[in-house]
């Protein structure tokens, strides 16, 4: 299956998105006329510097709706998290780290979830639980710092976009002003696809943050583009703390390690008055070149009981129904072990999508052990179309122009 | 590229144990993956903005007259905030007295070849053979994995601990910065006896020859494992540093074809390692000696002879130039008159044959530097922060490492760049969490008896009675719980440790002040006030006039613009 964009590939339309990317990227004052380019990127043509009510409007970008972005740093192996254990080639492929049969989350006759994600099965059951096969993109690039902006920009594999696609979503449909942040960056310093632009609040621990947000010192002031940085960062501080958190405690129980960490910061996050648009949390240690089956299996259980209690505390919060959560990857792994015990980088993966809004099943197609290229699977689903369907289906936002061409759509979530 | 940091089982639980601990005493937030490595307006003056208006050209400043005019506090402070690490009352006083061209004069004067602090005891050590790792069990290779961590934490401690004291800050501006140009990271390269290795040669050319430098770095052992030529054969061909060579070190993209990288490439195959000493090997017989051609250029090209060929190229000495204009003048040159001024400078570096000290004397002397919309222009560094922090107002430090683990905290893990383009820097080191970190450290660290918080005599006691049972085991033959221990005892020890003598500083900032007009040059470190020392511009939220001493100073570094330099 190919999901080639629908586009020219040189068009002036084409261009003119590259030169307002290139602008935005270089040029952080232009952020603050959000507003203005946001009309212009939805085609409108309404002057530049239009107020932010009017665009929003225009937009209808439906932010009641929040998306959850969860990153499986590292690369996740997909062929031993949903496990096509009827194709044969996939034992042999794997002699040494190949999943028991027996032991799988049953899904179908022909695949299971590696059992250290049992606690999706309710979820699973319950069809909250979307499993996309084979997401990739042509051309794929093994590297994990290109392949992750590729995924982080939803670029082509030779296109350079300085900015996240979800922040070039609010961009043209900017998140209301009442909001607490646009987005909120568990952890990890790095906002990935909330990079540049919008107010984005990074936070290794929302007490902490709440605590320590007394030190931030917003203020006016001319100066270069340095210090409009860092007061714009102070004010985005200040503004988050106001409503974000503080809120009644969760009676959901919340797993150890990293990964229960962040799921209980992003509950506290949520719990306050303030809304959120986005949150994005990471779980580290994919890379499993190395002794792969007890490492993968303590990162699958981190996975499936951290997803587990995040359900818990969105439906404690009332918010399951209005929640979409995503995974995603830089690629997943080679589907032939290498001689470590482990796997080298790949190209497509199974990714995860659950909600209460979600329509549970099995989508794009089972991994073809039999057709791969350079011991790569070849992808079935353009990860953009995963995008594609979460700006369109969720917010309610084109996605052409935010994506810079048009990608099939995934009939994933309920009306 | 490289694989990302695996997890290193016991010592990593140590590390995040150790290094939450530390963040609780800090009230710090050291996430992710640090935690598995272990752990103005420049405030002139009226007399100085004279001068600067009289300052029409770049030459004025090291020619004639201007020579004798003393540069004054203002001008001082960016100076030495730029090319150092925020610069200690003594320095700002004592370069206030000289004039600019002098001032540059003389750091150049000063650079170094080669550190003053002690390395660590291990550097002396032969290097465990990467032939007997390769083939060594599970478990010495595990213990290897160990000691590398520990000893890559001591690395970055002594680093730190030249930042901090060093005869030279340049020297060690100019070592960082060729760090994060020509990159490589113990993540990958893991022996830590390399990483050291390529910090003395980075050190020891960092002020050289360029053309030198990247020939000896292209063949230093660190490299030639980080960017994957010791695998690069000619049977099987690896472009790693054929590309990274180009796009990053010599020339930038769009300035090379990826048929020049794959034609390079054949010519660094036989650049390898010795699996049994770690140094660099020639190994003629996995060479392609047939015929390359590289950037237009054909013959039977070897490594050297294609490095030669990128130095040959006009754009080589623009990009380097380009990079160290964002280093000390700018965070970029889109202006015409700033591109003009980079080419300029691009072509008197070329010209004096990749002479690194020419490169950085014109950048220091040219109008751009010390232009008035280029002050407090530039976002600290992690680096810039913690070591100019603890330089500027003279804290007393006995222990650099748990400092190591604070910018690493921050996003700035020495010998760990993220990547080979090296850490983005500039607006990107600041967002919430980084920022209220830094306001943090601040904070704790003028509030002093806070930093001694409520658990700190828990800690303390747990400390002395684990430091009494360390040292009854002597160095080195502790068992692994024990040598954890050591490490608990040595961080809690220099927490404690580090301490701010406001009395002392407060003291000798008022003697700068009122003294400084006696020692006959005239009005030059008038206006030392607080702000102006603090401050790289004024503050955005000025302090009211009645708080003094060290609440004042508090304030002054949680403001913005304390974050930049």
């Amino acid at each position: 299956m190919n999901h080639l964009p629908l586009r020219s590939t040189d068009s002036p339309a084409r261009r003119e998105f590259i030169r307002r990317l290139m602008g935005m990227s270089m040029a952080p004052a232009m952020r603050s006329v959000a507003p203005g380019v946001s009309v212009l990127f939805a085609g409108g043509a309404v002057a530049a510097g239009a107020p932010a009510t009017a665009a929003s409007t225009r937009a209808g970008a439906d932010y009641g709706r929040l998306l959850i972005l969860i990153e499986l740093k590292g690369g996740n192996d997909g062929l031993n998290t949903l496990v096509p254990f009827a194709d044969p080639a996939y034992a042999s492929l794997r002699p040494r780290i190949a999943q028991r049969r027996e032991e799988l989350v049953h899904v179908s006759e022909r695949e299971g979830l590696h059992p250290s994600l049992a606690a999706l099965q309710p979820l699973w059951q319950g069809g909250e639980l979307a499993l996309i096969r084979g997401v990739g993109y042509p051309r794929p690039n093994l590297s994990h710092f290109r392949s992750i902006e590729i995924w982080d920009t939803a670029s082509a594999s030779e296109q350079y976009i300085a900015q996240g696609w979800v922040a070039r979503a609010f961009a043209a449909h900017p998140v209301p002003r009442t909001f607490a942040a646009d987005g909120v960056v568990i952890g990890n310093g790095e906002a990935g696809p909330l990079s540049g632009g919008g107010r984005v609040v990074t936070l290794a621990s929302t007490e902490q943050f709440l605590r320590q947000a007394r030190l931030a010192a917003p203020g006016r002031a001319r100066g270069g583009r340095a210090l409009e940085h860092v007061l714009k960062v102070e004010d985005d501080i200040t503004q988050a703390a106001r409503t974000l958190g503080g809120g009644e405690l969760l009676k959901t129980q919340m797993p150890d390690g990293p990964f229960g960490n962040a799921v209980r910061n992003a509950a506290q996050v949520l719990a306050g008055r303030g809304n959120v648009a986005a949150l994005r949390l990471t779980l580290n240690g994919f890379d499993t070149h190395q002794n792969q089956p007890g490492i993968h299996a303590n990162l699958l259980r981190q996975l499936g009981d951290g997803l587990a209690a995040l359900k818990g505390s969105l439906v404690e919060l009332g918010r399951w129904d209005s929640t979409l959560i995503m995974t995603y990857a830089e690629f997943g792994r080679r589907a032939q072990e290498n001689g470590s015990n482990g796997t080298d980088h790949g190209t497509a993966s199974v990714h995860f999508a659950l909600g209460g809004r979600v329509k549970g099943g099995l989508y794009g197609e089972a991994p073809r052990l039999d057709r791969l290229e350079d011991g790569n699977l070849v992808h079935a689903v353009d990860f953009r179309s995963l995008y594609a369907t979460a700006l369109q289906r969720w917010w309610g936002i084109e996605p052409a122009s935010v994506l810079d061409g048009r990608f099939p759509q995934i009939d994933l979530l309920k009306t | 590229m490289g694989r990302l940091p695996l997890g290193h089982g016991s010592v990593v639980r140590l590390a995040r144990r150790i290094a939450l601990r530390f963040a609780h005493r800090f009230n710090f937030p050291l996430a992710g993956p640090v935690l598995a490595i272990g752990l103005g307006i420049a405030l002139l003056g009226p007399s100085d903005a004279g001068w600067a208006q009289s300052l029409a050209t770049v030459r004025a400043a090291s020619e004639g007259a201007s020579r004798s005019i003393p540069m004054g506090i203002a001008d001082a402070r960016h100076l030495l905030g730029r090319v150092g690490f925020g610069p200690t009352l003594g320095e700002v006083e004592a370069y206030a007295l000289i004039s600019r061209a002098e001032a540059v004069e003389r750091l150049l004067a000063d650079v170094k070849t080669s550190a003053g602090a002690p390395p660590p005891a291990w550097v002396n050590e032969p290097l465990m053979p990467p032939r007997s790792l390769r083939e060594g069990s599970a478990e010495q290779r595990q213990a290897f994995q160990q000691q590398e961590i520990r000893r890559g934490l001591e690395l970055r401690a002594w680093w730190i601990g030249e930042m901090l004291a060093g005869p030279s800050p340049l020297t060690e501006r100019m070592t960082l910065f060729w760090h994060n140009h020509f990159t490589s990271s113990q993540q990958k390269v893991r022996f830590v006896h390399l990483m050291y290795r390529q910090n003395l040669l980075l050190r020891e050319k960092a002020l050289g020859n360029f053309a030198d430098l990247l020939h000896a770095v292209s063949k230093d052992p660190a490299m030639v494992i980080y960017l994957d030529n010791a695998s690069n054969r000619r049977d099987k061909p690896n472009e790693n540093f054929a590309r990274e060579v180009m796009e990053l070190f010599t020339l930038g993209e769009g300035n090379y074809s990826e048929t020049d990288i794959r034609e390079a490439a054949r010519a660094f195959t036989g650049w390898s390692i010795d699996p049994d000493t770690g140094s660099f090997l020639w190994r003629p017989f996995i060479h392609d000696s047939g015929e390359k051609t590289v950037l237009g250029r054909k013959g039977n090209f070897n490594g050297d002879a294609v490095l030669d060929i990128l130095l040959e190229q006009p754009q080589a000495a623009q990009w380097v130039v380009g990079k160290l204009w964002r280093e000390f003048v700018a965070p970029d040159f889109n202006r015409e008159d700033e591109r003009a001024e980079v080419h300029r400078i691009a072509r008197v570096f070329r010209d004096s044959r990749y002479d690194i000290r020419t490169a950085v004397k014109e950048l220091l002397l040219s109008q751009a530097f010390w232009a008035e919309g280029n002050r407090a222009a530039l976002v600290k560094s992690p680096v810039d922060f913690v070591v100019g922090t603890l330089r500027q107002f003279d804290v007393r430090v006995h222990d650099a490492m748990p400092f190591a683990l604070v910018t690493a905290g921050l996003g700035q893990n020495l010998f760990s760049p993220p990547n080979v383009k090296g850490w983005p820097g500039g607006e990107a080191w600041i967002n919430s969490a980084t920022l209220l970190s830094r306001k943090q450290f601040v904070e704790r660290l003028f509030r002093g008896d806070e930093m001694r918080g409520p658990d700190t005599g828990m800690a303390m006691a747990e400390g002395g009675e684990v430091r009494g049972e360390a040292a009854r085991q002597g160095p080195g033959t502790a068992p692994a719980h024990l040598r954890q221990a050591q490490f608990r005892a040595r961080m809690s020890r220099a927490v404690d440790e580090t301490r701010f003598d406001g009395e002392n500083w407060f003291r000798r900032l008022e003697d700068g002040a009122t003294h400084a007009g006696s020692k006959g040059s005239g009005n030059a470190v008038r206006g030392l006030s607080l702000e102006r020392f603090v401050l790289a511009s004024a503050p955005v939220n000025p302090v009211p006039a009645g708080v003094a001493g060290r609440e004042r100073l508090r304030l002054l570094t949680l403001d913005p613009v304390y974050q930049l330099k």
